[in-house]
């Protein structure tokens, strides 16, 4: 047992194949945060009057803000004002082709296994690319723009769709819902912007990749998706960063409006760097999600959650119209010393509404993995109904997994079941693939990415091989 | 082919195999019967290599020491064994597994992989010798599936694996009429001149339909007597006790086994 155990934990300490940084020449700011700070990046980006005070009232809101209390989480205090708030690569102001990237974000790009080149990539899928906040190219805008979609970064939106963006800005998320949302609505830097008009089906898959590449500097990107009446999206992040020896902070804020009928499905692959195996260096993912679903609406969010020093995100889902529909796959998974304290909040408020949470934890080396998961039912939401399911897996005997989930029901009728498993990756498993010929290495990612079936179903068919990949990766080690 | 002298095995310091003798040629059938808990099943993972026991003496595979291998080492070398108790991997698609199971092997002796389309082909011949409908392919390894299921499963996976050394564990336990003579057929479809078998069971009805060179008696971690098939019929009529009592102290016996 304790050979296979420390074998196991060989497994779980591979290293990230991410972790290279690329010599950009990057505008950055000093660090420290106060109201200058605020108005220096909304100055750097020509914003208009009523965001610069959207971003005040934020910052003022924060000030008076306490940092969350970290429960299961083992943290070292984090100094904002060590920070800077602004880093942007240097580049020229407006990219009309792709011949226009810089090649050295082309180059890392490619090394990421992401092309830019709209004629060498996935046919279809649209990609806005994010370089330390900052969106430095979007693909297939054209193609899109024909079909009625905007999507660009979110700085061209404040531009060019003003009125889009300061309607429905902090109408999911409001600039005092949490700590982190608060600071992120005060500085963030950039991100992506994505509008589907009515009774629009999205043409092709939507995505963002999101790269950190300088040096102490707080990621603060905003993300906000708007999918009108019967119209349908599917959207998915990707998120890398190099190899550091301290830890940086990743705090974004995503919305979702999902009006009456329209689906939006938004998935995360999320690989930042987690730091050694001494816990040194790697990205603190502090992470507000949320949407809105209207009358017959359904938001589904699906996570794969492999990299960060510490992942604290709950993807949620206000049910607001009768029958709309939330949906949460997470598969998180901390080795090293990792430590993931997520899950989801499905706020059921119309009639008829249903969510379901499957949640596949896995933790490895001395990582520590938390579902913490609210299902709340209001007193109007009639006949609302919730199926949770929360699997954790462990590999080897330091790391932990625990399930919180928090059910507050306002009204008699709603149903709300909860299923939890704890199970470890038998030795007779391994055993058994290992007398059908395959290593160890081999087996343990196969069991692995059995027991996330479920959630990898939910993905993107070019997204899933990818994950399934990333997990076999995070999980392969010094093993034969 | 496979030699196994004076094996033992022991688990915490205690010991289960006392000292097993066993030649199997090749293309030879070998049935072993004995009381529960005799040391069958550890006979079988003792060749396969599971983790937990402490293991001496020789066993060779065409010469081939597999004591020192590890189990996927010894699975390339062919040694196959069908579980007693088929192991559940949720989630894991039966056909990837398959496939996934003999491109390993195939990349272990350097042979190229087959892809997915060739499998198809591979697969469904097999599931044909074993008269398994075809969704099984598509469900996840073992999950869900009944006792005997689980038991065809282990021998469609020998017939994509083709081993040299097939070592059935109480295969034909748990099976209805119908089933036991499909795994029967299977069986008897995958014998060759180059594949040797050990066949486990504790009903000498299997016997009929496999007909076995040489079937042993194993009785607290030894093998206390062997005979052909006969000696099936003896133990079903009168059990095990002839050899409990006094064959237990017996020395060695001889081996009617042919040699390697
Ligand atoms: N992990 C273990 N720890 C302690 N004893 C064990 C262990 N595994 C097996 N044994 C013991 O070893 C003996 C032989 O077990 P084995 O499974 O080989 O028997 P068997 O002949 O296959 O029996 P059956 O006919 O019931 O399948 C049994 O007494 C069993 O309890
Ligand atoms: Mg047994």
């Amino acid at each position: 047992m304790s050979e296979t155990a420390r074998e196991i934990e060989e497994l779980a300490a591979a290293s990230y194949e991410y972790g290279f940084s690329t010599d950009l020449d990057t505008d950055i700011a000093p660090p420290g945060l106060t109201e200058d700070t605020v108005r220096l990046i909304s100055g750097k980006k020509n914003e208009p009057e009523w965001l610069l005070d959207w971003r005040l009232s934020a910052f003022e809101a924060w000030q008076s803000m306490k940092e969350p209390d970290w429960a299961k989480l083992e943290i070292a205090p984090i100094d904002y004002q060590g920070l800077s708030y602004w880093a942007a690569p240097k580049q020229k102001p407006v990219l009309e082709s792709m011949d226009d990237v810089d090649p050295e974000i082309r180059d890392m790009f490619d090394k990421l296994g992401i092309p830019l080149h709209e004629q060498k990539m996935f046919s279809n899928v649209a990609i806005d690319a994010i370089v330390d906040s900052v969106s430095v190219t979007t693909t297939f805008k054209a193609t899109l723009a024909e079909a009625g979609v905007i999507f660009c970064s979110f700085s061209e939106a404040v531009r060019d769709h003003p009125e889009l963006v300061r309607e429905h800005l902090g109408s999911v998320v409001p600039v005092r819902d949490n700590f982190f949302a608060a600071l992120n609505s005060a500085v963030f830097s950039d991100g992506s912007f994505c509008y589907i008009p009515a009774g629009v089906r999205c043409p092709m898959e939507l995505s963002t990749y999101f790269r950190i590449n300088s040096q102490n500097t707080g990621q603060f990107e905003r993300t906000l998706i708007v999918a009108e009446d019967d119209s349908h999206v599917s959207y998915l992040e990707g998120c890398t960063a190099p190899q550091r020896d301290e830890n940086q902070l990743h705090a974004a804020v995503v919305e979702l409006v999902a009006k009456d009928r329209a689906e939006i499905k938004y998935s995360t692959v999320q690989n930042w760097y987690p730091g050694d195996e001494n816990g040194v260096g790697g990205i603190y993912n502090f992470v507000t999600k949320r949407g809105r679903a209207h009358t017959d609406a359904k938001i589904s969010w699906t996570q794969v959650e492999t990299g960060s020093a510490i992942t604290w995100k709950y993807p949620s889902v206000i049910l607001q119209g009768d029958r709309a529909v939330g949906e949460f796959y997470s598969v998180a998974l901390s080795s090293k010393r990792q430590q993931a304290d997520t899950g989801t909040k499905m706020i059921h408020i119309g009639a008829d509404t249903t969510s379901s949470i499957i949640s596949k934890g896995i933790s490895a080396g001395r990582g520590q993995n938390t579902y913490r998961g609210l299902v709340k039912v209001l007193r109007s939401a009639e006949n609302a109904r919730n199926y949770t399911q929360c699997d954790s897996l462990l590999l080897g005997s330091d790391c932990g997994a625990h399930t919180i989930p928090y059910i507050e029901v306002k009204n008699p009728s709603a149903q709300v079941e909860h299923e939890a498993s704890t199970s470890t990756v038998g030795e007779d498993q391994l055993y058994y693939c290992r007398q059908r010929g395959m290593t160890e290495e081999d087996a343990m990612s196969m069991i692995v990415n059995g027991f996330c079936r479920e959630v990898f179903d939910e993905l993107p068919m070019e997204f899933a091989v990818e994950a399934q990949r990333l997990l076999s990766v995070s999980l392969e080690g010094s093993v034969g | 082919m496979l030699h196994v002298a004076n094996l033992t095995a022991s688990i915490g310091g205690t010991p289960i195999l006392r000292g097993l003798d066993l030649d199997v040629g090749a293309g030879e059938v070998h049935a072993i019967m004995g009381p529960n808990g005799s040391g069958k099943s550890t006979f079988a993972h003792a060749l396969a290599g599971r983790d937990g026991y402490e293991i001496d003496g020789a066993a060779t595979l065409d010469g081939v020491d597999l004591l020192d291998m590890e189990p996927e080492a010894r699975a390339a070398a062919g040694v196959f064994v069908g579980f007693q108790y088929p192991v559940e991997i949720p989630g894991v698609n039966n056909m990837y597994f398959l496939r996934t199971a003999l491109n390993s092997v195939r990349r272990a002796r350097g042979e190229t992989e087959i892809g997915a389309r060739d499998f198809l082909a591979v697969a469904q011949e097999a599931m044909d010798l074993v008269e398994m409908k075809k969704d099984f392919l598509h469900r996840a390894v073992n999950a869900g599936f009944s006792g005997g299921e689980k038991k065809r499963n282990e021998i469609l996976q020998m017939a994509v694996m083709q081993p040299r050394l097939a070592v059935l564990d109480e295969t034909d336990s748990g099976l209805d009429i119908d089933a036991l003579r499909i795994v029967a057929s299977g069986v008897n479809a995958l014998r060759s001149p180059e594949r040797s078998m050990i066949v486990i069971t504790h009903y000498q009805r299997l016997l009929e339909y496999i007909k076995p060179d040489f079937v042993h008696v194993l009785v607290d971690g030894r093998i206390v007597n062997s005979g052909d098939h006969t000696l099936a019929l003896h133990l079903e009529d009168h059990g095990y006790a002839d050899f409990v009592n006094h064959e237990l102290d017996a020395p060695e016996r001889p081996l009617s086994g042919a040699a390697t």
